[in-house]
């Protein structure tokens, strides 16, 4: 595979591809519905959007795919790097790269997009063609946020998803879109806004008089070597300023709690694609942020006692708090809205608690999070159209009804609660046990969220697919088609692999999370107990 | 140190002998979990009016008052269910026949496969084998310095537990075939239950704890779904999400007990764990942490105070169900995983302590709440959570081949109790179906004289009664003795009697253990006893038309039952005491399962063997057979079968005897408690209070309604009308020209 | 000579002011505000006199503004007469915020 691969020159243009496929496709789209003119009806009955969306999905998955293969774990470097021009008077360059970091995030991404369509695929009948279009839009804006080198680009990035998901909660979504879509999306932009201040600020700082430098290496040297200077008359370190404007902007995105309130909104009133990409992939950036951006450049900030006992503090309530609101939602959407917020919980812990287990643990978790959460979604829009309800209370008994349906709901919410054996065990087992190591009792504390996860869940489907079957209406709901089948299959597949073997994905997130751990504590990592008994 | 052992391994006595097709053991139920599940999903019966699956809902319907009512009411339904009603026709499924193939052949294979595997062992040595035998298959979570293999390991505890799993599963996997043959999920109920095996067989051969803990949490999962495999009564999911979530805060305890562990040892491996365990302190607060979270995931898995509120509700599982996963093996899984740690509680005297006493509470509070229970299979259910607290009392002070003899036992003439009450049941049910009746086939005041009608059972029966209840010779009574004499010895010259526990002196507390596990004793001779009178003995209380329609079972459900009640009569011979001699050899079981717990029990007894003199061990023969006798001979004189009425026509419960039919009301304690103020909590402070109230209404919102606010102003402002803006603008240029020319 | 010609701007300019802020018909509005431009015009022809000639180029600037401004004004202003039938600027708030 790695010859071929290095025979057709992958490495050197697979990013690029990756941003350009989708915004091609889009312009297909786009060019598809000018000629059908601006007609709604023949908007409705066409197609071809969906399909272009489809394929082009699937290629581009196809073509990262790749990357699986050509990634060389035994490094942290940055790999498939390309390096353009783009503005050079404000020292603004088109630099892509991956680390084992971005790549499980770039697959992730580009796995869940064609099973987003599939499930978009009878449930969008207006505006197709805005839809797909903006769809494949997004794609590249988060892709480009996972795999940009530059800040100045990432920034440009992260706005850039911004638009098409707000367009897609505030046309397609559910009765109160229009609030949702704006506290989405001005909740972001508050936090993204005094980002780019700080981007700007290190651009300016990293390009040492001679113009800004955004890029990622200059400003990462820059910040290591003390370049910042103290702001507001030496009040405050200029790299504490940074980081909380950093850490703002990602708190918001993941969200963290207290900032987590637009999340349920948001995915309450986002159609079924919507909440998959905004919980399976676009939450993840606010974690990947940390990671990529705010601990590497300010580890004195990010490690500072205070504030690092604040995140992981912040991060087990998270955890807790997400479950018991949870439990009590009468709304399943709602429910697993909160759920994120717990589950997102246990990656901020993993993230501040800093040891090799509990940040590959963390990633696992993002990874998890986006395929189990995402399948929930799916599963739930699916009973959405032939019900068009989400209330628990709805519902009751219609296992004998939809035994498919039970069955992949059933194994989907296991997954979710972490069942050993699927992917959401490996996640949490290993963020716990590497938090125990720096934090004992706030990891003990967050392991009581396992309890509740159960409870939460297993009560919710318990309303859904168990009990007595007392509603005449939920009768005859037909069972998943094959379509639906198709789509929920492959997700199956991912839970059980990375379930009983994570080992090849962890393999390729361990040297940069090895690399992040030595960077910020500013130590080798591993200075476990452990190592010194074992030969 | 993994490496190491890869060497070892490859030299192992064991290496190219019929155990390195270990990893096939749990394969095969699993193979047999993937065909079921697929023919259950195989719409395989007719949906509608004449399905009895959709029918049996609707039956559930009748007589739901009060709480003790609904839950008899509801099994009725569930019966109603599994065997079909007059009013529908029988449906089953269009593959039965393949699943009854699938799912008990599966397991045939694999008890076949664990003997082979357990010659080959004491070929190789038996119990003079030392090494587990390890087989790595592949890195399961590399991560930094934590590295965790998918790996089996074989040694002389785990032989056992496969043995005890695969031939007490296949015995009741036959079972199945007749009591589930009318129920239209039955390939599904076979799915559930090879997972469930698949899992448990995980379980006891996992290297280390992350393994062990996917069997745990594994059966959890099967339990849960074959508990709710009659979703379609709210009490029954009820029960089956009541027992993962209380098993699931156990489970807590064992993930904390390993992150403790890898914490401090580095390592997770049984093998490195036992080795490396000896660093830590004797005794010290460190292991004796570790050991009492353990034991909490413990007394969840194994139904323990606080955590046995689940196992009775379990009952609302088919009786198969209740008999593998609810008596015979996944309960045990506890008692297993601590004579797995061995070496881990051996050093720590205070938890091992606290195990003995919860034990000993359980198994007298737990026998005192059989006494009064009218359902059969809840007199079981008490029963089992009575007598895993007597395994517990055995591991915990240190005699870990006692308690693990006593499982051993206990998963016989148990799983034959619960199979034998399933026939019971099975009778009962196909009367009352063929009169059309809706009464209670569990409750033991319908039934009463079953004797004569189903001979074979009522016999079987009473040699499992015998042999729980104690008397010479059966199984029970070598197991139990084995557990109280270890005690007493154990009261003194051992670790745990120097150790205080909550400052009472450690032997004070083995002696109360002790004298509450004659107690117990005495009442389960009672509750049994109980039992059988009320069941086989008497006058019939079934009803005059259904009396004619009572019948034995058919071969292939009392067939396992026959094999069973052997099992049950000479099991004792796995472990015979030295005073009786003259039945075979004597501590076979001592001596396979020395490589594994020996040390560990030597090092709660200082190293010296604890030997009892010959009087000594009579006396205390002879004090547990007379108890159990009195216990008998109390039941058979005091109790009147003849002035019992049926369910229907009883008085209620008044005094004491309220309180113990309720179950001491814990379950309404823990809803009031724990239950209602977490969901009260969440739903009024933390969600309406703070999430929608503090930070979406006030801070969120609260800065949307501020920026309105001052916008509102501006736009107050902005009149509209040009006059006033001209003016506005006339003013500002005066004022700035009047300011720079003033300065 | 330029004292008088700044003093005649002035008071032009001025007029032009009160009438923009006294009158309610928006073309006399209007005309008052091409009497302003025209006061600056004429100051800048006066001080083009004395510093050279810049200040006629500004002339001719402003007095093509001014007559694309006329443009446009005066077609809103016809627009609104249509729409409105006033041009009582009282009467018209379009602007409110």
């Amino acid at each position: 595979m790695r010859e071929f691969l290095d025979s057709i020159g992958y490495d050197s243009w697979v990013l690029l591809a990756l941003l350009v496929i989708p915004a091609l496709a889009a312009m297909g789209i786009w060019v598809h519905g000018a000629m059908l003119g601006d007609n709604d009806a023949r908007d409705r009955a066409s197609g071809t959007p969906r399909q272009i969306a489809l394929w082009a999905f699937i290629i581009e998955f196809v073509v990262s795919l790749g990357l699986w293969w050509s990634y060389d774990p035994s490094t942290a470097a940055m790999q498939a790097t390309l390096d353009l021009t783009w503005i050079p008077s404000w020292g603004v360059r088109f630099a892509l790269g991956i680390d084992g970091i971005s790549l499980m995030m770039v697959l992730l991404t580009t796995f869940l997009m064609p099973l987003a369509v599939l499930g978009s695929w009878t449930s969008i009948r207006i505006k197709r063609h805005s839809y797909y279009a903006l769809l494949l839009l997004l794609t590249t804006g988060m892709l480009g946020v996972f795999v940009a080198r530059d800040l100045f680009l990432f920034y440009v990035m992260w706005e850039m998803m911004l638009v098409p998901m707000y367009f897609i909660i505030g046309i397609w979504g559910g009765e109160r879109r229009i609030y949702a879509t704006m506290k989405f999306f001005i909740y972001t932009m508050v936090g993204s806004l005094l980002m780019l201040v700080a981007i700007v600020y290190l651009g300016i700082k990293a390009g040492g008089g001679t113009g800004p430098n955004f890029a990622y290496d200059a400003v990462q040297r820059m910040a290591g070597s003390g370049g910042m200077t103290s702001l507001f008359g030496a009040m405050v370190p200029a790299s504490f300023l940074m980081f909380f404007a950093f850490a703002l902007a990602f708190a918001i995105k993941v969200p963290m709690f207290p900032f987590h309130t637009w999340l349920p909104d948001a995915h309450v009133e986002a159609p079924t694609a919507g909440s998959v990409i905004l919980a399976g992939i676009m939450l993840k950036m606010g974690t990947y942020g940390f990671l990529r951006f705010a601990l590497p450049f300010f580890p004195d900030a990010a490690m500072h006692p205070a504030i690092r006992t604040t995140f992981l503090v912040l991060g087990t309530v998270g955890v807790l708090y997400g479950a018991l609101v949870a439990m009590v939602q009468p709304d399943f959407k709602k429910l697993v809205a909160y759920s994120s917020v717990s589950h997102l919980g246990f990656v901020m812990l993993g993230i501040f608690a800093l040891t090799t287990q509990s940040i590959q643990g963390a990633l696992m978790i993002m990874i998890n999070h986006g395929i189990s959460t995402g399948a929930l979604f799916l599963l739930i829009g699916m009973i959405y159209e032939r019900r068009h309800t989400r209330e628990l209370a709805a519902y009751g008994g219609i296992a004998r009804v939809v035994p498919l349906f039970a069955a992949l709901l059933t194994f989907v919410s296991l997954s979710s609660i972490g069942l050993p054996g699927t992917n959401g065990f490996v996640g949490e087992f290993l963020v716990l046990l590497g938090s125990f190591q720096t934090a004992p009792y706030l990891a003990t504390f967050a392991t009581m969220g396992v309890i509740f996860a159960a409870a939460y869940l297993l009560w919710a489907i318990q309303r859904i697919i168990f009990n007595r079957l007392d509603r005449a209406e939920n009768e005859h709901i037909p069972d998943l088609n094959a379509r639906e089948l198709a789509l929920m299959l492959p997700l199956v597949a991912v839970i059980l692999w990375l379930g009983i073997y994570p080992a090849p994905v962890l393999r390729r997130m361990e040297a940069s999370a090895q690399q992040l751990v030595t960077q910020v504590s500013g130590v080798a990592p591993a200075a476990n107990v452990a190592s010194a008994g074992n030969p | 140190m993994l490496l190491q052992h890869e060497v070892s391994a490859a030299a192992h006595p064991l290496a190219g002998t019929v155990v390195e097709w270990l990893w096939l053991l749990p394969l095969l139920p699993l193979l047999g979990f993937v065909i079921n599940g697929l023919l259950s999903l195989v719409p395989a019966t007719v949906l509608g009016p004449g399905d009895p699956d959709m029918a049996h809902g609707a039956d559930g319907a009748h007589g739901e008052a009060g709480h003790g009512v609904a839950v008899h009411a509801h099994e009725t339904a569930d019966e109603h269910g599994a065997h079909g009603d007059d009013h529908h026709p029988v449906v089953r499924h269009r593959f039965a026949w393949l699943a009854s193939i699938v799912g008990p052949a599966v397991l045939a294979i694999a008890f076949g496969l664990a003997v082979a595997m357990f010659f080959a062992m004491r070929g190789a040595g038996g119990g003079e084998m030392h090494a587990p035998f390890v087989q790595r298959y592949f890195s399961w979570m590399p991560a930094g310095t934590f590295h965790l293999d998918a790996a089996f390991q074989l040694d002389q505890l785990s032989m056992l537990m496969v043995l005890v799993i695969t031939g007490v599963g296949t015995l009741i996997h036959l079972f199945s075939i007749g009591y589930m043959q009318d129920d239209p999920g039955y390939p599904r109920f076979f799915a559930y239950l090879n997972l469930f095996v698949a899992f448990m067989l995980v379980l006891v051969l996992g290297a280390n704890y992350p393994v062990l803990f996917v069997g745990w949490e594994g059966v959890g999962l099967c339990s849960y779904l074959l508990i709710g495999f009659w979703f379609s009564e709210k009490a029954n999911a009820d029960a089956g999400k009541k027992a993962f979530i209380v098993n699931r805060i156990g489970d807590f305890g064992l993930l904390i007990a390993m992150f403790l562990l890898f914490a401090n040892l580095g390592t997770l491996d049984f093998v490195a764990v036992n080795e490396n365990v000896t660093r830590l302190a004797f005794g010290g607060p460190l292991i004796t942490t570790i050991c009492l979270f353990m034991f909490l995931g413990c007394t969840g898995k194994s139904a323990q105070i606080p955590l046995y509120i689940w196992l009775p509700d379990a009952m609302a599982g088919p009786t198969p169900v209740s008999a593998l996963i609810h008596a015979a093996t996944m309960v045990t899984a506890g008692v297993y995983l601590i004579a797995r740690s061995s070496v881990l509680f051996s050093m720590a005297p205070v938890a091992g302590l606290t195990v003995t006493v919860i034990g000993a509470l359980t198994a007298i509070f737990a026998a005192t709440i059989g006494l009064k229970q009218w359902d059969i299979k809840k007199v079981l259910a008490y029963s089992t959570v009575s007598q895993l607290g007597y395994m517990f009392m055995g591991v915990g002070s240190g005699a870990y081949v006692a308690g693990v003899f006593h499982l051993a036992t206990h998963a016989f003439f148990k799983a034959l109790l619960f199979l034998g009450s399933g026939s019971v049941i099975f009778a009962m049910h196909a009367a009352y179906h063929h009169t059309g009746s809706h009464e209670d086939a569990q409750d033991m005041r319908n039934m009463g004289g079953l004797a004569p009608y189903m001979r074979v059972t009522w016999i079987l029966m009473w040699i499992a009664t015998l042999a729980i209840a104690g008397v010479p010779f059966f199984a029970g009574f070598f197991s139990k003795d084995e557990i109280l004499g270890s005690l007493f010895l154990r009261a003194h010259d051992s670790t745990l009697a120097d150790a205080r526990w909550l400052g009472i002196p450690g032997s004070a507390v083995l002696y109360g253990a002790y004298a509450l596990g004659l107690a117990a004793a005495l009442l389960t001779a009672i509750y049994m006893t109980r039992m059988m009178i009320y069941t086989f003995h008497g006058p019939n209380r079934t009803g005059e038309k259904e009396r004619d329609h009572l019948h034995e079972a058919p071969w292939i459900m009392t067939g396992p039952l026959v094999v069973l009640g052997i099992l049950s009569a000479v099991g004792g011979w796995l472990n015979l005491p030295a005073i009786t001699s003259f039945l075979g050899p004597v501590g076979a079981l001592d001596r396979w399962l020395e490589p594994v717990v020996g040390e560990s029990a030597l090092r709660v007894t200082n190293g010296v063997a604890p030997e009892a003199t010959h009087s000594t061990e009579l006396a205390l023969v002879g004090g547990a057979v007379a108890i159990a006798l009195l216990g008998i001979i109390i039941a058979a004189v005091r109790l009147k079968p003849a002035r019992l009425v049926p369910k229907a026509q009883s008085p209620e419960e008044h005094g004491i005897e309220r309180v113990l039919a309720n179950k001491y009301y814990v379950d309404e304690a823990y809803d009031r408690v724990v239950v209602e103020p977490t969901v009260g909590l969440s739903r009024g402070v933390l969600w309406k209070g703070i999430d929608q109230g503090i930070i979406d209404n006030v801070l969120v919102n609260g800065s949307a309604r501020l920026a309105r606010g001052f916008s509102s102003l501006g736009s107050w402002v902005q009149s509209g009308q040009i006059g006033t803006y001209a003016w506005v603008l006339v003013i500002g240029v005066l004022a700035v020209l009047g300011a720079f020319t003033i300065r | 000579m330029l004292a008088e010609a700044i003093f005649f701007s002035a008071v032009l300019f001025t007029i032009g002011v009160i009438g923009v802020l006294t009158r309610r018909n928006a073309i006399i509005i209007f005309m008052c505000v091409e009497l302003m431009l025209n006061a600056v015009n004429l100051s800048f022809v006066a001080f083009a006199r004395a510093y050279g000639v810049a200040g006629q180029v500004f002339v001719f600037f402003v007095m093509t503004v001014a007559a694309a401004e006329a443009a446009v004004g005066l077609a809103i202003i016809i627009a609104m007469f249509r729409h409105k039938q006033t041009v009582n600027l009282q009467n018209i708030n379009i602007l409110k915020g």
